[in-house]
């Protein structure tokens, strides 16, 4: 078997927690991302889901190396990466680049979007001035935007292009992985299919693999081949989509399925029986 | 003819901005009676938070242009006085908003401010208050009330925040709630449970209630009535099962088949909506769906563009406002949401 291009083992996240005073001390750790594994394979996708503090995001700025790991491997084809100086990873940077949230506070207001776009070309000194335009203009285009605006400031779009040019701008060093995380819940219903079929173009163009992490279960199946469930910061459920969304096995998993609002069943009267799982919750996250 | 227990005529919501006027809300009625549910769907922009705060009073003493009636209880809660605005607001109309954190005052106790909305309109004492206020903490299902009661804001998760606000909006048992997004900040999980929790109340109260929301998800779980909101108009209205079964002009449509579910078929790519959301500054004549409508060639050359249409009834208690003729839209829908499924 190939080497994966992304291969997570055992990942450990524990932040520490200080006592208030004025010499504080260690009183405990917050365990947000307790012994991952996975891998992702060259342009395939795989789909994080749970919910807030489950460590999903934790997850995906480790794998970023935003974060250094407590403890366990980050093996970028091959090679383990979790414990590499800022120097080490800078030609990895350019392989794994990640699209964030918020449309609205992830770009600089201060920047035109020609610059915004094409800062990662600058940083790695990639190509000249004169190609630096037009590979900033073929990158807007991409993404659906007019290539005659790379002038213009973040607050001139609206969210939906915003994202847009998140995108461009995570594309701009032609990347192996992108982690997406939490791309489309700021954005109108509307305009989240319009972001989805974008990632989905370019997953099958490009042939780049992701990260989709997200809460959205109907999203994430939509565009995820297998999917994993993480819950208190493990994982307590991966599988093939049509599995794991049709015969569930984890308790949580069936909680979380059970609850999402399903039109079709609703417009006509029809309820879906909730299952409500209360499991460790009171034992979780500060536990040292 | 007796008059419904809520009715909004012809709302009209402007604000004077250096560049013109931003038209949020252009002509709004709908009705609600007692212990039913109103859903309002719309993009951000589309004027729906903006149309539901006029009832609280909340545009009063801002620049914002507010004309129309807003019928409560046979009284025009428009015409009112700030003052008797004020007793109302919070006695007789509440609402919760989306962002419990910033929704609650980081100093005081949850407590503290749940007691002082019984406090503002009931002559009692603060330990009376207290007293209320643990009481209206566990009806929404707080654990352990007697102790959280004395907690900050930050010490609670979102969906016991959210919860505590429902408490808050609650406790002098209202006639008329509105819920501005109450869930979308929220887990899918805790969601679930905040939406059961609405409704069990409104049926223990007797509530009316407004739920605005973009997701259509949780309209068909929780609401009566729909109305869909484009650019400060309704659009449609009707029935719940009338719109997610029989949806009658494009945008609604648009808006059901935008949004993948559980058993759509993944090979397929999603039908967003093209384009955007338009600005409500200066808005041209016309329909102002007509750049997104993927219809509009269906109807004569010029007439989108020149002529908004009216809200028509197309059947009984549904409206809808489009150009397109009926036989035009059911050539044209595949019916999204089957009833014979």
């Amino acid at each position: 078997m190939s080497t994966p291009l992304l291969e997570v083992k055992d990942l450990t996240m524990h932040f520490p927690v200080r006592s208030r005073g004025i010499i504080p001390r260690t009183i405990g750790h917050v365990k947000a991302v307790d012994g991952v594994s996975f891998s992702i394979g060259a342009g395939e996708a795989l789909g994080l889901v749970g919910e807030s503090g489950s460590g999903k995001s934790t997850t995906g700025r480790l794998i970023t190396r935003l974060y250094t790991p407590t403890s366990g491997q980050i093996l970028w084809e091959g090679q383990d990466i979790s414990n590499w100086s800022p120097r080490e990873l800078k030609p990895i940077r350019r392989d794994i680049q990640m699209i964030f949230q918020d449309p609205y506070t992830s770009l600089n207001p201060r920047h035109t979007v020609g610059e915004i776009i094409g800062a990662p070309l600058e940083i790695h000194k990639l190509v000249p001035r004169q190609g630096k335009l037009r590979r900033v203009q073929e990158l807007l285009e991409i993404v659906g935007l007019n290539p005659e605006h790379y002038n213009r400031y973040p607050h001139e779009f609206s969210g939906g292009q915003r994202q847009r040019i998140g995108i461009a701008r995570a594309l701009t060093m032609k990347p192996k992985l992108l982690v997406a995380d939490e791309p489309v819940s700021a954005l109108d219903v509307s305009i989240q299919a319009q972001i989805i079929n974008l990632m989905k173009d370019l997953q099958r163009e490009m042939g780049i693999a992701f990260l989709f992490i997200a809460h959205d279960l109907a999203i994430v199946r939509h565009f995820c081949p297998e999917v994993a469930v993480m819950y208190l910061g493990k994982i307590v459920e991966k599988a093939p989509r049509d599995e794991l969304y049709s015969n569930p096995q984890h308790p949580y998993t069936k909680a979380l399925l059970s609850a999402v609002p399903d039109i079709r069943q609703a417009a006509i009267g029809g309820r879906r029986e909730r299952i409500i799982y209360t499991g460790e919750e009171l034992a979780a996250p500060t536990a040292g | 003819m007796t008059r419904p227990f809520l009715s909004v005529e012809n709302l009209v919501v402007h604000f004077p901005t250096p560049d013109g006027i931003v038209r949020a809300t252009d002509g709004l009625s709908y009705t609600l009676e007692p212990g039913k549910t109103l859903g309002i769907v719309g993009e951000s922009g589309s004027g729906k938070s903006v149309s539901s705060s006029a009832i609280l009073g909340l545009h009063r003493n801002t620049n914002a242009q507010v004309s129309g009636k807003i019928w409560l209880d046979g009284v025009d809660l428009l015409a009112l006085s700030d003052k008797e605005m004020q007793q109302r607001r919070g006695k007789d109309v509440a609402m919760i908003f989306q962002d419990p954190l910033s929704a609650l005052h980081p100093y005081y106790t949850v407590g503290d401010q749940v007691g002082e909305a019984y406090r503002i309109h009931n002559d009692v004492t603060k330990k009376q208050a207290r007293a209320r206020a643990i009481e209206m903490l566990d009806r929404v299902g707080i654990p352990d009330p007697h102790r959280r009661v004395d907690a900050y804001p930050h010490q609670f998760s979102g969906g016991m925040r959210q919860r505590a606000m429902i408490a808050m909006a609650l406790i002098n048992d209202p006639e008329l709630l509105i819920a501005d997004e109450p869930t979308t900040a929220l887990d899918v999980t805790v969601q679930a449970q905040i939406l059961d929790l609405l409704q069990d109340l409104q049926k223990e109260f007797n509530t009316a209630l407004i739920m605005i929301t973009h997701d259509l998800g949780v309209i068909a779980e929780i609401a009566d009535e729909v109305l869909v909101m484009y650019a400060g108009r309704a659009v449609e209205y009707g029935s719940t099962k009338q719109l997610l079964t029989e949806p009658a002009m494009p945008y609604t449509l648009g808006l059901i088949q935008s949004v993948p579910d559980l058993s759509s078929d993944v090979n397929e790519p999603l039908k967003p909506i093209p384009g955007n959301p338009p600005s409500l500054l200066n808005p041209p004549p016309g329909c102002p769906f007509e750049p997104r409508c993927a219809y509009k060639h269906h109807v004569p050359d010029g007439l989108p563009q020149r002529e908004l249409p009216e809200l028509r009834e197309i059947a009984p208690g549904h409206f809808r406002r489009c150009h397109l003729t009926e036989t035009d839209l059911s050539k044209l829908t595949p019916m999204p949401v089957g009833v014979d499924e």
